[in-house]
């Protein structure tokens, strides 16, 4: 009775593992295989001329050095940066408003659920997709010079694409638009999961609704925000698709808009798999220390 | 048990249906499952006329687009099309691989299979493939191309061709690599109703009075702004017509080398968008496009036989091409763009049908002539081109009734293409993207210059500025 007791729990043990197979195994092909593979390559002059195949040679952190003499990678991560903060600032205003008014009862808003999917459908558009499109409504003859003609605001076209920080701008624009719903639904789930109690304690209290935002909602969210600031900053870091199709890959004017990922991108038309490798290496190293740095931050203690 | 086969399996077929996504794309979707003993690659093609039986079942060819593919379905004697990319010649079976340009991906595709050609099933071995003059060089250079002396091609099968044809293809060894059935001299397309405004006159000889060389041409920009139009719709639509013409290549001892005239295509572009006189669009967009109708009030595009009748929507109606508006001139130097060399592969099971397909369509005077008549290509024949040149019956309804023909002729003759490089395609794009913003005035030439050392580095990094 007992051993036929433990071989039952030895089986259900066993199929835990087997139902994690899947995940590991996929895990491993994808994710940690590679993730070696990268670091591994880094060390190496790897590329191609034409169909002339230059190495494996290894030479030890050459490439390593090679970027950090030149000091672009710098440029360029600032570029990143400088637009994830154009967009990331607005988006996240706009979507705490959006969340704060969605899940306030007291408001009663009519048609949430159609509201709520309007908010979140650009983000279901190819982000290339939406960057043709910006491209053609901001191009010199594009809608919004004619629009802005027409209307006597300017008299010749704005070269949207050819300035500096307009390029930034756009691209830092099309991202808040894209990801704001995708915010709010994840700030409205937090605000949801406050116990109401609290909000109707206030009100009894006599609290407005801004010392209500500040003083309940905030500092209860907070959990939330960080995840919604981590994974954004994940993603920004690795912003490419948006800026390659407006600006044709160029991160014109003078790469001022090009971000890590497009410069990792210029190494791939020779297959050097040993820049690249080097320059993903430092990307890990760069997202890790930002991460690490906005969880220390905003996770100190508790302060109420 | 039942349940835990069935659960393993289905995770098995999980990962393997995942893993079967990153499989490489050189699969061949021929229906012929057996693959054929590989023939000894010694083998000489002989004169015997048809595809020997002793030779592949499978014809792969490798193109970017449907244009050479058109050309043999409808003009290669015993072609049968089975669908878009698939056909028959006698016993052989022809697979058409069509890759997009776009992205490099055409030759990211066929680098992958040129390298693996080798190891490759017979049947899947690639035999004739296209390339593009901006990067023939790169392929013409290495081993994966095969000489065409070596299919049985002699010099004189191919005498009628025009010489900068085969100058692309010639490694640097001298050796012919490759052919092609067309010319793509460039010449200057004016828009007539402004010609008239301007000139007085729309006759080509007028014009070309206006725009004989550079400083003439500059002059004029000037002239022809003042009435209201832009002289080229942008600093792009001349640069052809300056690296053509450049007296040593991009790249000498493994270091990249700027030549002097493409030093002057930059000083001139500046003085024309600084002066308002043209725009610093890129080629293909819509801003650039702009002047193929009226109201986009340009003066004039450079560009060859299929810029005017294909590209510059001449089929919308109220555009200039279809009002017949644009008037040719030889502009102020001779140049050439685009155009497609058919290449044999190493390793080839086919060597006599591939050898066939390109004397058929680059030397036979009767499928060429066909060509021209059908598809309005400008061939590779000189004595069948010189006599169209003359025939007064040929005339273009884009160009209102010119017959530019003897203007081609003119300009391929003088076309010297000895400074061609493996690295054109690369120096080139980025030239033009870094030079753009020196155009606009967000850097200074310094450096926009060291802005396209930069990117062509990045790009080769063998090279040194």
């Amino acid at each position: 009775m007992k051993s036929a007791r433990r071989g039952k729990v030895v089986s259900y043990n066993k199929w835990g593992y087997i139902f994690l197979i899947p995940f590991v195994v996929v895990y491993l092909v994808f994710s940690l295989i590679p993730l070696i593979d990268t670091v591994y390559n880094s060390f190496f002059e790897n590329y191609r001329i034409g169909l002339n195949q230059v190495g494996p040679n290894f030479v030890g952190l050459e490439n390593f050095k090679a970027i950090f003499t030149s000091g672009e990678v710098w440029i360029y991560a600032k570029n990143t940066m400088i637009m994830w903060l154009l967009g990331f600032v607005p988006q996240i205003i706009i979507s705490l408003l959006l969340g704060a008014w969605f899940s306030d009862p007291s408001l009663r808003l009519k048609g949430q659920r159609f509201f709520k999917t309007v908010i979140y459908l650009p983000n279901l558009i190819m982000a290339s997709a939406f960057a043709m499109l910006f491209f053609t409504l901001f191009s010199d003859g594009g809608p919004i010079n004619s629009l802005m003609i027409q209307t006597g605001l300017i008299s010749t076209p704005f070269k949207f694409m050819s300035n500096v920080w307009s390029t930034r701008f756009l691209v830092a624009t099309m991202n808040c638009l894209m990801w704001f719903g995708n915010t709010t639904i994840l700030l409205m789930a937090g605000m949801m999961g406050i116990d109401t109690s609290l909000f109707e304690a206030a009100q009894v209290d006599g609290a407005t609704s801004t010392q209500v935002f500040f003083r309940i909602t905030l500092p209860l969210l907070r959990p939330i925000l960080i995840y919604v600031m981590m994974t954004s900053l994940i993603g920004g870091l690795q912003m490419f698709d948006v800026p390659q199709i407006l600006t044709g890959g160029t991160g014109d004017p003078m790469r001022s808009s090009m971000t890590l990922i497009m410069y990792l991108n210029k190494h791939l038309f020779s297959k050097n798999y040993g820049m690249g490798g080097a320059l993903s290496v430092i990307l890990f190293m760069i997202t890790g220390v930002l991460s690490l740095l906005v969880y220390k931050v905003s996770n100190k203690k508790e302060t109420y | 048990m039942k349940k835990k086969v069935l659960s393993a399996l289905l995770s098995a077929t999980l990962i393997v249906s995942m893993l079967a996504g990153c499989g490489g794309n050189n699969d061949n979707p021929a229906g012929n499952t057996t693959p054929q003993p590989s023939q000894t690659s010694e083998q000489k093609p002989s004169d015997t006329q048809e595809p020997a039986a002793a030779e592949g079942q499978v014809l792969n060819i490798y193109c970017w687009n449907n244009e050479f593919r058109d050309r043999v379905v409808a003009l290669y004697p015993g072609y049968e099309k089975i669908d878009e990319t698939h056909g028959t010649i006698g016993d052989v079976s022809v697979v058409w691989n069509e890759t997009p340009n776009k992205d490099n991906a055409y030759q990211n595709n066929l680098d992958q299979n040129l390298l693996n050609q080798e190891s490759a099933a017979a049947d899947s071995k690639i035999d004739m493939f296209l390339v593009e003059a901006d990067y023939a060089l790169k392929y013409v250079n290495s081993d994966y191309t095969m000489a065409v002396s070596d299919l049985g091609i002699s010099s004189s099968d191919i005498a009628n061709q025009y010489k900068y044809t085969q100058d692309v293809v010639t490694d640097s060894n001298g050796v012919l690599k490759g052919l092609s059935w067309q010319g793509c001299p460039g010449v200057m397309f004016y828009n007539r109703e402004a010609a008239k405004e301007i000139f007085g006159s729309d006759d080509p000889a007028t014009v070309q009075e206006n725009v004989k060389d550079w400083a003439t041409f500059n002059a004029t920009a000037k002239t022809v702004a003042d009435k209201g139009y832009k002289m080229v719709s942008s600093a792009n639509d001349t640069y052809r017509t300056y690296s053509n013409n450049v007296s040593s290549p991009w790249v000498v001892d493994g270091k990249i080398n700027v030549d002097e005239n493409l030093m002057n295509w930059v000083n001139d572009s500046k003085a024309l968008v600084d002066a308002g006189y043209t725009g610093t669009h890129d080629l293909w967009s819509d801003d650039w496009s702009a002047g193929f109708f009226p109201q986009g009030k340009v003066f004039c595009y450079f560009g060859p036989a299929w810029l005017v009748n294909y590209s510059m929507s001449a089929d919308k109606e109220g555009s200039i091409g279809f009002n017949g508006g644009w008037g040719a001139t030889e502009g102020p130097q001779g140049f050439f763009w685009g155009g497609t060399w058919i290449c044999a592969a190493t390793g080839t099971d086919n060597p006599t049908l591939v050898k066939d397909i390109m004397l058929q369509m680059t030397t036979n005077e009767e499928i060429m002539t066909d060509i021209v008549t059908t598809y309005d290509d400008f061939v590779n024949n000189k004595p069948a081109m010189e006599a169209m040149a003359a025939d007064p019956n040929y005339s273009s309804k884009v160009l209102g009734g010119q017959n530019p023909l003897a203007m081609y002729c003119a300009g391929v003759d003088s076309l010297d293409l000895s400074n061609l490089s493996d690295y054109d395609q690369g120096c080139n794009e980025e030239f033009q993207k870094a030079m753009k913003n020196y155009f606009e005035g967000n850097a200074s030439l310094d450096e926009a210059m060291q802005m396209f050392y930069k990117a062509v580095v990045e790009k080769y990094p063998n090279l040194t500025y």
